[in-house]
């Protein structure tokens, strides 16, 4: 890297953010950790030094949009290439949601709205530098409206979709938007959860994520195989797919 | 917090246990979960037997929290989350001249799994034992939340180096790291033909890491031949990783055969050449991690698992140490990877395994008439004054530990103090009735 790059991580308590920061702060890069847990932020951020590297802790709620400017301020002060990263996400569970559709909007918000809207206020940043990349963290459930998880699976579509958006506009300025599908990833969010299967780890999940920036590839699965069961999932005809639980 | 049902093993894979599981990533999550359910902590399950199982109850399992929190490189003074593995910390601290002051034979051992066992390195007999090295600790009881260090809460700090997890979840640990003059040893490696010349290479060498790898196959006038491991620390760069390999799946049962393990027993003494030996410049994680570059090779031992005998005796036993390994030579029975090596007298706990001796550790695949070997070596053990090591240990007698361990009494006043409900046992601890003073 000859230029310096700052990465802006938000979601920054995922345990896959946390092994993608490592990664990131291994190669040089200052990282500005946003996210609710300060406390827990702290610890990355110092874990990070204590490796060598530059990093801090800022506060992000994808629901509190006030708080947005103070944290694109921030990525403005620090020189060189900007980018940013999304692992914010929530997945409440669907009898959940069943019992109290209020839920619907801050799934919308956590997976979908918010992120798209301080990404939004980074764009015309990333247009001003004729540089940086966004990579957004999505789902395979955002691929197809399953039965066990379709709101969750609703929001995901939506962002990815904003990022193919995205995308097509960051492009024109000689910037670059990466859409992540994970599988099943060894998290918080899936600890303990039944039907687990091919499940990856959140470095691993890291480390493709990387690999796809240096290629400059725009949508990826990880692991890999899941385009191939995602695929099948997409090709099986509606009147089938209303039938199943999968 | 979720629970979720896991079928575990320790490193050994002869005792099983189902249990609940949490996993935190982050302290709040820790505190919460041990507030509504006490369970003991565990690591990476690099103990051998039992002592990292809680079947049938609740587990916590620390790998997740696994950050530096601070570290002032001019002191050498380091503090992490007890998650952290031993091999990660010392990778990101040489480079910068430090280095943790001990380090046990595998780089997956968590910080937590170190102090709740005391370990021990190559260099105990200059160093001491890990808990000797650590300036505090941060125990999660239930909901509340106590630091210990050698001087406040004295007691409670003995008790939880080498303590089972007994006392709590340990959440957090500062250390005190040693200085390193690079990334590299310098290695001096010779053939030792006999057991007697091999006690007489461990009281005299002067090198800060010693260790000695015998052939526990051998007999009559060989016995007790082997290799003698000599090493410092040196100034220099680190030479290219070697790749790491995995082994897939579980091996057949003859892989490790008694016709197998000679071979291989004759092939590592015979790649040292009589005499001088030879020397060479190795790289920290490959001195001190040897096994790790071989991902799982616990499954080489196959479905049934394997046992590891680790026993110290005191420096006037050697008779009584002799007899042991010709017990085991005898049995036919053993592995390729049995370690001789003189401890100090360091240790930080009450149950602390180390005192100054000979200790001998020996791998058995769990085949039919180990137990009553490995029975009759724990008998040998304890006439000879000596002890076992609780981290490798599957078969031991309750009464035989606790009257090897002389302090057992007083900690057993301590964790109770710590832990009234007996919420932190686990299949060791009940095995054992380590809890009770009788
Ligand atoms: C290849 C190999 C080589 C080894 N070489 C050595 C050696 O040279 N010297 C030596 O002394 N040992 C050695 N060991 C043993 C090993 O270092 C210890 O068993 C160590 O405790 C393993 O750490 P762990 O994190 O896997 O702990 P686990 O096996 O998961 O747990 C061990 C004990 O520590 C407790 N524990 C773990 N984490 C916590 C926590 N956060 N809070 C409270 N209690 C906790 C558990 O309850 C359990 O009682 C070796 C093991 C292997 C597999
Ligand atoms: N695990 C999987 O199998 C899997 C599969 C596909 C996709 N994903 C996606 O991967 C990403 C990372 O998830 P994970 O598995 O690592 O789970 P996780 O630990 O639950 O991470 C979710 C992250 O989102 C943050 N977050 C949620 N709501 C927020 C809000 N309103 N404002 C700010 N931050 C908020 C959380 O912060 P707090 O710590 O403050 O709660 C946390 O950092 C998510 O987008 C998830 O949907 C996961």
């Amino acid at each position: 890297m000859s230029d310096s790059h700052t990465w802006i991580i938000l979601g920054a308590t995922s345990s896959m953010a946390r092994a993608f920061a490592r990664r990131v702060s291994a190669e040089g890069a200052t990282v500005l950790l946003a996210g609710r847990d300060m406390e827990d932020m702290r610890k990355t951020a110092a874990d990070l030094v204590a490796r060598g590297g530059r990093a801090e802790a800022l506060p992000f709620d994808a629901r509190t949009p006030s708080g947005f400017d103070a944290l694109v301020e921030r990525g403005r002060t620090e020189p060189g290439v900007l980018n940013a990263a999304v692992f914010v996400g929530s997945m409440p569970e669907q009898s959940a949601i069943d019992a109290d559709p209020g839920l619907i909007d801050g799934t919308v918000r956590d997976n979908f709205t918010g992120p798209a809207h301080l990404l939004h206020m980074l764009a015309p940043e990333i247009e001003a530098r004729g540089a940086g990349t966004i990579v957004g963290v999505g789902s395979v459930a955002g691929d197809r409206g399953r039965v066990g998880n379709y709101v969750y699976g609703a929001a995901k579509a939506g962002f990815a979709t904003y990022l193919s958006g995205l995308r097509n506009r960051l492009n024109r300025a000689g910037g670059h938007v990466i859409t992540v599908k994970p599988g099943f990833v060894d998290t918080a969010m899936t600890w303990g959860i039944e039907g687990m299967f091919l499940v990856a780890s959140p470095d691993a999940v890291a480390r493709d994520i990387l690999r796809a920036a240096a290629k400059g590839r725009n949508v990826i699965y990880t692991p890999f195989f899941w385009r191939w069961i995602m695929l099948i999932i997409r090709l099986i005809p509606e009147p089938v797919f209303k039938k199943l639980s999968i | 917090m979720r629970w979720n049902t896991v079928e575990c093993t320790g490193w050994g894979r002869v005792h099983r246990a189902t249990s609940q599981v949490a996993r935190p990533e982050r302290l709040s999550t820790l505190s919460a979960t041990l507030a509504d359910t006490p369970a003991p902590g565990v690591g990476n399950r690099r103990s051998y037997g039992d002592a990292c199982l809680n079947g049938d109850g609740h587990a916590v399992d620390m790998t997740r929290m696994d950050r530096i929190l601070s570290f002032d490189r001019q002191t050498g003074v380091l503090e992490a989350e007890a998650g952290l593995t031993i091999g990660a910390l010392a990778h990101v601290t040489a480079p910068q001249g430090w280095l943790p002051a001990v380090m046990p034979g595998t780089g997956r051992a968590t910080l937590g799994g170190c102090a709740a066992m005391d370990v021990h390195g190559k260099n105990h007999h200059v160093a001491g034992s890990f808990g000797q090295h650590v300036l505090s600790v941060t125990l999660m009881q239930g909901d509340r939340r106590v630091v210990a260090t050698p001087n406040r809460n004295k007691s409670l700090f003995r008790a939880t180096m080498g303590g089972l997890g007994q006392t709590g979840v340990i959440a957090q640990l500062k250390l005190q790291l040693k200085p390193c003059p690079g990334t590299v040893l310098e290695v001096r490696e010779r053939r030792i033909e006999c057991f007697e010349d091999f006690i007489r290479a461990l009281d005299g060498s002067q090198a800060d890491y010693v260790v000695g790898w015998i052939d526990a196959a051998a007999t009559g006038a060989h016995l007790g031949r082997g290799v003698l491991e000599e090493a410092q620390l040196t100034r220099g760069d680190t030479p290219p990783r070697s790749h790491s390999r995995k082994v897939p799946m579980d091996a057949p049962g003859f892989a490790l055969s008694p016709p197998v393990v000679r071979l291989f027993n004759a092939a590592y003494y015979g790649r040292i050449p009589p005499g001088e030996g030879r020397a060479r410049t190795r790289r920290i994680d490959d001195f001190f991690f040897p096994l790790d570059k071989i991902h799982d090779w616990n499954r080489l031992y196959g479905k049934r698992g394997f046992h590891q005998f680790q026993c110290v005796v005191p420096l006037d036993q050697v008779a009584a140490l002799r007899e042991i390994l010709v017990e085991i030579a005898e049995a036919h029975l053993a592995s390729p990877l049995a370690v001789l090596k003189r401890l100090g007298p360091g240790r930080a706990g009450h149950m602390s395994f180390p005192m100054e001796g000979y200790t001998l550790a020996v791998d058995f695949p769990a085949r039919d008439g180990i137990e009553a070997l490995i029975d009759q070596l724990e008998q040998l053990c304890r006439q000879a004054g000596g002890r076992l090591y609780l981290a490798k240990d599957a078969l031991a007698h309750g009464e035989a530990i606790k009257a090897m361990y002389s302090e057992h009494g007083d900690w057993v006043a301590e964790t109770a103090k710590a832990d009234p409900d007996g919420a932190y046992e686990t299949d060791m601890t009940r095995r054992l009735t380590l809890r009770s003073a009788r």
